[in-house]
């Protein structure tokens, strides 16, 4: 699927493709022609890419070709083993967690997997955990925080799933509980949102001592459809809800939800092997940064980091008062 | 006050459908000229007057109504004991959410109170204890940054003065109109709530219809005792929202204290009626030993110092 956001692009690549046809087949010169239509491309493109409206990046970050979770895993880390299951109930392989090498320093990782074609995407539930997902998660925390490794996770997910099993096996829970164990963890932890950033479900690894956002990813408190329904009770106003909403990288930035935003340029999903570098060169010089905190530093920083979000306002005393 | 007195030739007779029509539950002021309401338990009419003395308890079917915090407050808490803190803290309305700021402004004056959730330090049978309870009556008790900045005041007061934390939910979930801001909350308040637990203290919620959502995926769910009261609707998901994802009707029950309780979520379904000495009990266990253990000397010092501020 392409979004429509593309679609001028689309019509301008399969005229060239028309052009270069052409060449081979006749004996027009044609070179000219071709060279200045792929400039005014790879200029549409940056401009499409550089003016993306909120909903439009909504789209993107649902885009099917979105790199996922695992296509990270493959791209920036030198080996990988992934470890399974809660111990309690199953495994859920919404979530998926594992060993991971960055240079020569172990790392645990962990991340939404919302499936790269349809019947991975089902057999994933499209990347919306169950209560024994974000179990599985803190199992593989705590086992990071005994062995002394960092901790990565990958955002992306549309949001904990809503539905009987869930809430007969405590999604709040389950929730709530990787919230405060995150908020101690005594390793450092750094979170990216590389697509969707789905409300609680996408919180419950996302406490971090440093919150990343791909350019184009989104993250807000419910899904513009979600929002616009219970707001205006009318679901198809997402456009517009995307709009107030705040939930792209830029907003987020201003408003200190997070610590900064990696540049995708047309998309992670076209530039996929340059985004994982820029991540590789990040993580690891995070890392460096982190590690070598002291671990009671490292609590309170990332204490303080979400203690000083939202303080409300306390009204100036009146001149009655004062007096 | 006196026009409730007043005998009337007219009675309002009210539909009863307590998951749909939350504000028809909640009394004043939502149903101002209203003298009766009918109990969706038994479908009996009460005289709203001898309801709110019971409580907001059904008398014949023991259905609970919802209850606004101060009664709540005043239905737990020894006389005159409940100090209250950051009464005055308010919504700086982070996200400049279209309408909202006019919205919170009317909603100040036509509720009883400010914000979402009323906190202070209060006895309950002369145990000194940190108590927030959430107001249903202001925007469903949604938790924007005030709830959490109160609950999170809260409970870092009494991680310093060692005291155990009541919270009593009532809550739809995140404020919309503070979108990611709200959220945050969520992580907030659960670091502090870490530190209160490492320090050894005792942590209850009391859940109360509905509590759901954020509120449930945070602080809701991090007791060391967690209570609920009957019936109450407490889950992750609204009911609404399962039903569309799944295409189909939920079974009687599901998302109910009782269902919790069977799950293995909730430790004791308490009646109202016998919540301040359920409470009182469990602070008492946890007051006579381990290693926060403080005499009954220390907790009438702390009374007196609660008076004094």
């Amino acid at each position: 699927m392409t979004i429509d956001i593309e679609f001028k692009l689309r019509e301008m690549k399969s005229k060239l493709a028309d052009l270069r046809e052409l060449a081979d087949s006749s004996s027009l010169n044609l070179e000219e022609a071709i060279t200045q239509l792929e400039e005014a491309i790879a200029r549409q493109e940056k401009e499409i890419y550089q003016n993306l409206s909120p909903w439009q990046k909504v789209q993107l970050a649902r885009h099917k070709e979105r790199p996922t979770t695992l296509d990270y895993i493959s791209l920036i880390f030198d080996d990988f083993v992934e470890l399974h299951g809660d111990r309690r109930f199953k495994d859920d392989s919404a979530i998926v967690g594992g060993l991971a090498l960055l240079g020569n320093r172990s790392v645990t990782v962990i991340g939404h997997q919302k499936g790269r074609d349809l019947n991975e995407r089902l057999r994933r539930n499209f990347g919306m955990p169950h209560p024994e997902g974000y179990r599985k998660a803190l199992r593989l925390m705590k086992q990071a925080e005994k062995f002394g490794r960092p901790i990565i996770c990958f955002i992306d997910t549309p949001g904990a799933y809503c539905g009987i099993g869930s809430e007969e096996r405590g999604q709040g829970q389950a929730i709530a509980e990787n919230l405060m164990e995150m908020s101690t963890l005594a390793v450092p932890i750094i979170s990216v949102i590389i697509g969707e950033g789905g409300s609680g479900g996408a919180l419950a690894l996302g406490v971090a001592d440093r919150v990343l956002m791909l350019k184009h990813a989104v993250y807000s408190v419910i899904s513009p459809e979600g929002f616009a329904s219970i707001l205006w009770k009318d679901a198809s106003r997402a456009a517009e809800a995307a709009g107030v909403m705040k939930l792209t990288a830029q907003d987020l930035l201003e408003l200190n939800v997070i610590d900064r935003i990696v540049e995708e340029r047309e998309g992670a999903h076209r530039r996929k092997k340059e985004v994982a570098l820029r991540l590789r060169r990040i993580f690891a010089s995070y890392l460096q940064e982190l590690c070598a905190k002291d671990p009671q530093d490292l609590l309170t920083e990332r204490y303080d980091k979400y203690r000083r979000i939202g303080p409300g306002k306390t009204p100036a005393p009146d001149k009655a008062s004062v007096m | 006050m006196i026009a409730n007195l007043l005998p009337k030739t007219k009675y309002t007779v009210l539909p009863m459908e307590p998951v749909n029509k939350p504000d028809l539950e909640t009394k004043k002021p939502e149903i101002p000229d209203g003298l009766f309401v009918k109990c969706p338990g038994c479908l009996r009419a009460h005289y709203i007057i001898e309801l709110e003395a019971a409580s907001n308890v059904c008398p014949n079917c023991h259905h609970h109504f919802r209850l606004g915090a101060r009664e709540r407050i005043n239905t737990l808490v020894d006389p005159d004991s409940f100090t209250e803190l950051d009464a005055d803290l308010l919504s700086s309305d982070p996200l400049q959410f279209p309408g909202y700021a006019a919205k919170l402004s009317d909603l100040a004056e036509k509720c009883s109170e400010p914000e979402g959730v009323v906190t202070g330090l209060a006895l309950i049978h002369d145990h000194q204890l940190a108590l927030g309870v959430m107001e249903p009556g202001f925007m469903m008790g949604s938790m924007g940054e005030v709830v959490g900045e109160k609950l999170t005041k809260l409970v870092e007061t009494a991680t310093e003065r060692k005291l155990p934390v009541v919270i009593v939910t009532a809550s739809g979930g995140a404020r919309m109109q503070e979108g990611i801001i709200s959220l945050m909350q969520m992580a907030k308040t659960s670091a502090a709530l870490a530190r209160h637990s490492r320090a050894g203290l005792l942590y209850i919620p009391v859940l109360t219809d509905p509590t759901t959502g954020g509120v449930t995926a945070s602080f809701a769910m991090l007791g060391d005792i967690i209570l609920a009261e009957p019936g109450a609707l407490i889950g992750f998901a609204g009911p609404r929202v399962i039903e569309q994802t799944i295409k189909q009707k939920l079974p009687e029950g599901f998302q109910r204290a009782e269902f919790l309780l069977e799950q293995g979520f909730v430790d004791h379904i308490v009646a109202r009626t016998e919540l301040r000495e359920f409470l009182a009990k469990l602070l008492k266990f946890h007051s006579c030993c381990g290693r926060n253990s403080c005499d009954s000397g220390a907790s009438r010092d702390n009374r007196v110092e609660t008076k004094k501020t």
